[in-house]
């Protein structure tokens, strides 16, 4: 899986901007997670807890808020969530609609001193 | 003190990958990032389609793989300018070692490049390579539920191909309930039925490759 090197570039990221900002200590960072990556929270949180030890977010809280997946449809314009096997469109039924959220994977923030 | 950071953690990554497209636009190659479970049959299916298009279109294949060149050279025997990448464990190709893998593919003398993804349906579809279209590869050895329980991969694939339909008599493998599922997901891929023994669609399979490539440079 591929959680650990989301985690290490959350890291990178964030060490990068606290060293512009003067921020020599973490106490939470907010990572917005799309739900079309399939990234599984636990083991964000887990990896997170591992690389971030001897960093600047050591101890720090990861916040993870999940960014369910959305589909705009191309024919009508309807917003929509998907059902487990159908992406078709419930107002038309067409089926070439595009994914408008849930591909999402940034830093939000983070909070430090 | 709260700091907005805002920024993508796949940034490195959607960097790198624009340039490779840059690279390949220059070069004017067509990259495919095949992606599909270990064992679906996409090496065979590169065999299969140098023999076919290989007078039409010079090709080349980076193979990634966790362990072992065995699969490059199985596509260079076939006639494929290959060039084979071990992620060392890693479950996807990134567009970092596609890069590297570049440096020692003859761009310039190709037109068709393929990127033969590590065996598996999660991790590859999220990190971009730089490709032009990304192909689900799917065999009939696997049954029908995968793109039911891995829909990401076959929503943003330009094309997907079912291998191994010489199984079906064989198999309960429901052709009609596979397409109409793939159908649900997405709506506008191209689906080809093939068989690497029997030769089926693979004609066709090879005709959509041509039309890609006469799509991105009009050739």
């Amino acid at each position: 899986m591929h959680e650990l090197s989301l985690i290490q570039e959350l890291l990178d990221m964030v060490k990068q901007s606290a060293i512009e900002n003067g921020i020599t200590r973490v106490d939470r960072v907010r990572l917005v997670v799309g739900e079309s990556y399939g990234a599984l929270p636990e083991a964000l949180a887990f990896a997170f807890e591992v690389l971030a030890e001897g960093t600047v977010c050591h101890g720090a809280a990861l916040d993870i808020v999940d960014s369910p997946l959305l589909f705009k449809c191309r024919e009508c314009g309807t917003e929509f969530k998907p059902g487990e096997y159908s992406y078709r469109c419930p107002d038309c039924s067409a089926s070439n609609a595009e994914p408008v959220g849930g591909r999402e994977l940034y830093v939000d923030y983070y909070e430090g001193d | 003190m709260k700091v907005i950071v805002g920024k993508d953690l796949l940034t490195a990554n959607a960097n790198q990958a624009g340039e490779n497209r840059a690279r390949f636009n220059a070069g004017r190659v067509v990259a495919v990032n095949l992606i599909s479970s270990p064992g679906s049959g996409k090496t065979t299916l590169l065999e299969k389609t140098a023999a076919l298009l290989g007078a039409d279109l010079k090709m080349g294949v980076i193979v990634g793989d966790l362990y072992t060149a065995r699969d490059a050279e199985r596509v260079a025997q076939a006639g494929l300018t290959a060039v084979q990448i071990n992620t060392e464990g890693l479950c996807h190709l990134t567009a970092n070692m596609v890069a590297r893998a570049l440096a020692e593919m003859p761009l310039a003398e190709l037109d068709l490049l393929f990127i033969e993804n590590v065996g598996n349906l999660v991790c590859p579809a999220a990190f971009d390579l730089g490709e032009h279209a990304k192909v689900a590869v799917l065999s009939v050895a696997e049954g029908i539920d995968k793109p039911a329980k891995y829909p990401g991969v076959f929503r943003e694939a330009g094309a997907a191909v079912i291998t191994k339909a010489d199984l079906l008599p064989y198999t309960d493998f429901d052709l009609p309930a596979c397409l109409h599922d793939l159908k649900e997901i997405n709506g506008r891929l191209p689906v080809f039925v093939t068989s690497a023994k029997s030769g089926r669609g693979l004609k066709e399979w090879c005709g959509w490759l041509k039309a890609l490539a006469g799509e991105v440079y009009g050739c």
